[in-house]
């Protein structure tokens, strides 16, 4: 019974109960060093709690990191219209992009719709481009080819993560641009060309991601749709590409977000030029690419500055959607 | 009670990092504060045209003064210069004046000159023009004249490549030779490097280059008959060039003036400056202020 009044009480109570047992002398010595035992902590429980003050301070420092990046890009990206008194609209269906003039009424011109139409023309026909070749690959991967062939394969697109952007936008200034404007006419600067070179950068993460959610199609449906007699055809495009379909979604959101917020690559093939495109092969500009060209021509706090950090806070909160998109397909797919 | 603790925890530990990092910025701060004689911590942040010179200088000076440590980081000139004036680092480079630089109060910076750059038009060699006219080249980057053939060349469409906007290159151009007027909306591209090789390649380019970038690969033009060189230069017979400024904040410390003082000195300016490309500051006859006026050097 005492013991058990230690365990709950600690030692306070524990004290009191042994003071009032004087006639029992021989026995309180006995159990002070279970008392001790007890009432210490022991090896284990030390490295649990410092198991447990690492792995939390870890993790909040990464909140605060988090926070206060996002806390830091939004006051800075808000003070554009809070402090330059520009308007949302303005900013959103403006085509004219010159931070450093103002229009009649004293108002910046701000307007970052040449931006991001070319953002999302990028993005989306890289991804169009892309899709096919991934899904394609992928299944080659997981159904068609040997042990080798698939190990192969598996390191070429490892590779091709491994790239530096700044490679591929070498790449594509002396080889797809050329290309580009021998066969397609243009200066070659444009849409297109910073499509193609995205459509190599995201095709690892789309092939990858497809191939595992691939594999990650129980056996049993296709061993079940082979028994049944379908052919091998009829069981990729009628059970493992369906099974399969919010995995492969992801994977295409995921080559989105990659492409989206690609700077340096499109940069060098794009053109960078903040006028409205009239065709895909005219040259046009990006969120990013405008942002890593003027960020260290401007000085903080001036409405140049500014108006760069709420490109910044697009691009973050279109990171944020693409997420939110993945998390709604992954728990679609799960019903 | 669990919560209570885990939230305690994280509260503990986020504090103890965040003290942390504030001891060690304080204790860096006083130690270069409290730097006598030569010793020290010089932190130089901006233009990229500038950053190979001083590196190069910071080597030497390092050699030289085995207790003064200089860190060179680029970032462009806007970065230079509102670092600088915040403080945060000991010299801003800059490729403007900081009067120019709009969000800057000039007057609380000291300039330092240390080169002069000197920028020519550049365009592909299949063109056919050699020479232009101050106002046929203002004419094409305002979008007046869209074909060589107008100005004597190729029938070809002209491919204006022009600088990232608010860039010390841009700048020194656009006051030069834009006399007020607004470039055309354009190509952009924010390093020689990449313009170099754009302007190679694609027919019909123009763009501009300071001289060190200025390769067979691209036909660098004259303008009103004069050749863009660096004895043209220093007479302001070319008036396409701008200054190198290291700017400091109120006095520099001793350390820092020490370095600036090398780079101003005979050593840097004989040897490095004509080594990288650019001209020295004691070769000019002539002077520019920040409102583009030229005087005689006296």
């Amino acid at each position: 019974m005492i013991v058990k009044q230690w365990v709950i009480n600690g030692g306070e109570l524990s004290e009191n109960s042994f003071g009032s047992l004087p006639s029992f002398g021989g026995e309180v010595i006995l159990m002070d060093p279970i008392k001790d035992k007890i009432q210490s902590t022991s090896r284990e429980t030390r490295q649990d709690i410092i198991g447990k003050v690492l792995s939390y301070s870890c993790i909040s420092l990464i909140v605060i990191v988090v926070l206060s990046i996002f806390a830091f890009v939004a006051t800075k990206g808000l003070a554009t219209f809070v402090v330059n008194k520009a308007s949302l609209g303005d900013f959103l269906f403006g085509t004219n992009w010159n931070p450093s003039a103002t229009d009649k009424a004293g108002n910046p011109l701000l307007g970052a719709l040449p931006m991001i139409t070319g953002s999302f023309g990028v993005t989306i026909i890289a991804v169009i481009f892309a899709a096919p070749f991934a899904i394609g690959t992928a299944l080659y991967m997981t159904e068609v080819a040997s042990k080798r062939g698939e190990k192969l394969l598996q390191s070429v697109i490892e590779l091709l993560v491994g790239i530096p952007s700044v490679v591929y936008g070498f790449i594509g200034l002396s080889v797809v641009v050329p290309f580009v404007r021998t066969h397609f006419g243009g200066s070659g600067y444009g849409i297109l060309s910073g499509a193609f070179v995205l459509f190599v950068m995201v095709l690892p993460t789309v092939t990858s991601m497809t191939v595992d959610s691939l594999r990650a199609v129980p056996r049993y449906y296709k061993e079940a749709s082979l028994a049944l007699g379908a052919t091998k055809w009829q069981t990729i495009y009628k059970v493992l590409l369906r099974s399969a379909t919010s995995g492969i979604l992801t994977a295409i959101i995921f080559g989105m977000a990659r492409a989206f917020g690609e700077a340096l690559a499109v940069q060098m093939v794009i053109g960078n030029a903040s006028i409205m495109p009239k065709s895909l092969l005219a040259p046009a500009s990006t969120l990013t690419s405008v942002l890593t060209m003027g960020i260290g021509n401007t000085v903080m706090g001036t409405v140049g500055n500014n108006a760069l950090w709420s490109l910044a806070l697009m691009l973050l909160l279109m990171s944020l959607v693409f997420n939110i998109i993945v998390r709604f397909i992954g728990r679609k797919g799960r019903m | 009670m669990k919560k209570l603790t885990k939230i305690a925890t994280v509260i503990i530990a986020a504090s103890a990092i965040l003290v942390g990092c504030g001891k060690s910025n304080s204790s860096s701060s006083s130690s270069s504060a409290s730097s006598k004689a030569v010793s020290g911590k010089i932190t130089i942040v901006g233009s990229t045209a500038l950053q190979p010179l001083v590196e190069k200088a910071a080597e030497n000076f390092q050699a030289d003064n085995s207790k003064v440590s200089i860190t060179v980081q680029g970032g462009g000139s806007g970065t230079g210069l509102s670092q600088v004036q915040s403080g945060a680092v000991t010299i801003g480079n800059s490729d403007i004046f900081a009067q120019q630089s709009d969000g800057i109060t000039a007057s609380k910076l000291k300039d330092n000159q240390v080169a002069v750059v000197g920028m020519a038009p550049v365009v592909n060699k299949d063109v056919g023009v050699t020479n232009l006219t101050m106002k046929q080249l203002r004419e094409i980057f305002t979008g007046k004249i869209t074909n060589w053939k107008e100005v004597g060349g190729k029938d070809q469409s002209i491919v204006l490549i022009n600088r990232a906007e608010g860039s010390g290159t841009r700048a020194t151009f656009e006051t030069n030779v834009m006399n007020g007027e607004t470039a055309a909306k354009s190509q952009e591209q924010d390093s020689n490097g990449t313009v170099q090789k754009m302007v190679a390649e694609t027919p019909g380019a123009i763009s501009y280059l300071a001289f060190s970038y200025v390769t067979s690969s691209v036909q660098a033009l004259s303008l009103d008959g004069v050749k863009p060189t660096d004895a043209n230069v220093t007479t302001n017979k070319w008036k396409i060039w701008s200054y190198e400024h290291m700017y400091t904040k109120g006095t520099p410390n001793t350390a820092t003036k020490a370095f600036l003082d090398y780079m101003k000195s005979d050593k840097v300016q004989k040897s490095l400056v004509k080594e990288l490309g650019y001209i020295s500051i004691s070769k000019m006859k002539v002077q520019k202020d920040a409102n583009n006026k030229v005087t005689d050097v006296k």
